[in-house]
């Protein structure tokens, strides 16, 4: 079952005089349950691409369809509540509510979601536990260090269970053992609950957990090969 | 109701993200709120003196004359019924406080000076609740009935008059054939007010010695009637106005005093002014408040809205936000006003500037009136004015789009 579909992505971006192309022409499928690296230098358009899958950017032309729905023609509301079900969202920095403790970040999606409060808390402590942060519920994000902080963005986009976790860059502020577990995490919830991950990331060794690695070099696909996770 | 729990917790958080920013700003609502309704409570306290105390001279909240009587109000102009036709009429009319009186211009004499005064011609008995004269505090003693043959003028006309309790002084008016009637009074009682000018203006006698003296049997020039509440009067008037025919006209007392009348119209007219001239000054921190704070926080809020927030969750957040900062500015306002006011409500001495006061009918004590529509009017305003003052950077934050605000240095 196709998670992701994209169809002919053109996005051009205007710098100074100069038209950037951010996508071109761009087609990839994501069967669901696949962890997908998109990987290129800086302006290859990784971060374009994951913004269009998460509809937080619109595309000039071409289509985009989330399972069986195509999210290009939909209205800022729709593609809100399209996000708020669907997609959890791992940013590579500013990912946290400063006035909120780690808790109260994990179980602001459920909030708007409209879950229960007990449902809410007892989800987040389980997930906070699930990514290490166990004892540090009441911390506020300035109280944790980075990866700490990375830890609670991850488990905010994965307490309610999405179909699919957009990261970009998620271990770019981390250390080396941080993002190792971090990682190992994405993998245990793909591999256990079937969740499609798609990382953008420049990290050699994030992209040595990835099941399928994608190529991109100026808005274009130039590599997509399957391997054997690490 | 949910989501409105959940923006406002996230409202109330970030309103003490910047605990400094947030505490001017509340200093500044609750000193302007503050400034609203102490200074409306001094201005409603000073106008419901005037009021008041025009009312205690006019009197009554409801008048009966000669149709001709407010335009020319000479003895000839008296009421068609006799003193006996209008117990009659009002006697078991159920009203609790009414009198009928004589009331004409005359000229006091004394053996060194000549003033001009109104003279009222009264039963003192059936004027000492509504009376602005305190029978009590009269020098001397105040008329014993309508046949007293003495007369109480104010200390202030004695004054001019170079007069004294004890000391006879001559009335003079004219009577309904244009011929002069006079007499000499011996004065009994000087009475004090809290205006010099009303001391200076009326002379008091029994009102069977005035029909005598002005040759008028038993009639009268005016019916006075006092009700609950002089701001209203309709039920008093329609009462009135049931127990007499057009022979005579029935008169509100702001038709009696029309200067009086508009003074009240105007005050709440000036509560509002005041109330949003004040807001004015505020709504540039309070919108400056909000940009800032809503400028600083860009990429949380694109944050929020690539979490799945709507903008219109967004806007709420801002709004609510506001709300919170003016209600708190405000709660902190109003007892702050109160604390201020309280204490000041057995009066405030302007002797110091009484004079100027005198000039426009404002006695020498200022009694600050707290009154409590004034303060629901003030926060209704604020309340009303801030929320359409944060329309514009709330709608602005709702507006941004998720990736420009994400990425937004």
């Amino acid at each position: 079952m196709t998670a992701v579909r994209c169809i002919d992505l053109c996005k051009t971006y205007r710098q100074g005089d100069q038209d950037i192309k951010a996508l071109d022409h761009l087609s990839v499928d994501v069967e669901k349950g696949e962890f997908v690296c998109l990987m290129s230098p800086s302006g290859g358009g990784k971060t374009t691409l994951l913004n269009a899958i998460g509809g937080l950017d619109i595309p000039d032309s071409g289509e985009i369809w989330i399972a069986d729905e195509r999210i290009d023609r939909m209205s800022k509301g729709q593609l809100a509540d399209l996000r708020l079900a669907n997609i959890g969202f791992v940013f590579q920095a500013y990912n946290l509510i400063p006035v909120l403790t780690a808790q109260e970040n994990v179980e602001f999606v459920m909030q708007v979601q409209g879950v229960a409060a007990a449902e809410r808390r007892a989800k987040s402590l389980a997930i906070l536990e699930e990514v290490g942060l166990k004892g540090l519920e009441t911390r506020r994000p300035a109280e944790m260090s980075g990866g700490q902080q990375q830890r609670v963005a991850v488990a905010r986009a994965i307490v309610s269970r999405p179909e699919l976790v957009l990261a970009d860059e998620p271990t770019a502020n981390l250390d080396s053992k941080t993002s190792a577990e971090l990682m190992e995490l994405f993998t245990e919830l793909n591999e256990h609950h079937n969740t499609t991950f798609i990382i953008a990331t420049h990290d050699q060794h994030v992209q040595s957990y990835a099941k399928r690695l994608v190529r991109m070099l100026d808005g274009r696909i130039v590599g997509d090969v399957e391997q054997h996770a690490a | 109701m949910h989501m409105f729990f959940v923006l406002s917790r996230l409202a109330w958080r970030y309103l003490w993200r910047n605990h400094r920013r947030t505490i001017v700003m509340l200093s500044a609502i609750a000193v302007g709120t503050w400034a609203m309704i102490f200074m409306t409570a001094l201005t409603r306290g000073m106008v419901d003196q005037m009021i008041a105390d025009g009312i205690s001279v006019i009197p009554g909240h409801v008048q009966i004359h000669n149709p001709d009587y407010l335009d020319d109000p000479s003895v000839n102009n008296r009421i068609a019924y006799t003193d006996t036709e209008l117990t009659a009429r009002f006697g078991n009319a159920g009203f609790s406080s009414w009198a009928s009186r004589v009331r004409v211009p005359a000229v006091v004499t004394s053996e060194r000076e000549s003033r001009g005064v109104t003279l009222l011609g009264i039963d003192p008995e059936a004027e000492r609740s509504f009376s602005f004269v305190d029978y009590a505090a009269v020098d001397g003693r105040f008329l014993e009935g309508p046949d007293d043959k003495g007369v109480v003028i104010g200390a202030k006309l004695a004054d001019t008059l170079e007069t004294r309790v004890g000391k006879r002084i001559v009335i003079m008016s004219q009577d309904p054939d244009n011929e002069i009637a006079d007499r000499g009074f011996r004065v009994v009682g000087l009475f004090h007010a809290e205006m010099e000018a009303t001391e200076e203006s009326y002379a008091f006698i029994g009102k069977h010695t005035a029909q005598d003296m002005l040759r008028i049997g038993d009639t009268v020039s005016e019916v006075v009637f006092v009700g609950d509440d002089y701001r209203d009067v309709e039920p008093v008037f329609d009462k009135v106005a049931a127990q007499v025919d057009d022979s005579v006209l029935v008169s509100r007392w702001t038709e009696v005093d029309t200067y009086l009348g508009t003074m009240m119209g105007m005050m709440d007219g000036f509560m509002l002014i005041w109330v949003i001239v004040i807001f004015l000054a505020l709504s540039f921190g309070l919108v400056n408040t909000l940009v800032m704070a809503v400028f600083e926080r860009i990429r949380e809020i694109g944050l929020m809205l690539a979490l799945g927030m709507k903008p219109a969750m967004i806007l709420g957040q801002i709004i609510i936000e506001s709300m919170m900062l003016l209600a708190v500015g405000l709660l902190i306002g109003d007892l702050l006003a109160w604390a201020t006011i309280k204490p000041l409500e057995g009066g405030i001495d302007i002797s110091v500037v009484a004079k100027g006061m005198e000039m426009f009918g404002a006695s020498s004590m200022l009694y600050p009136n707290l009154d409590i529509g004034d303060v629901i009017l003030a926060n209704v305003v604020v309340l009303v004015l801030g929320f359409l003052a944060s329309l514009s950077p709330a709608w602005r934050a709702s507006r941004y789009e998720p990736v420009e605000a994400i990425t937004k240095v």
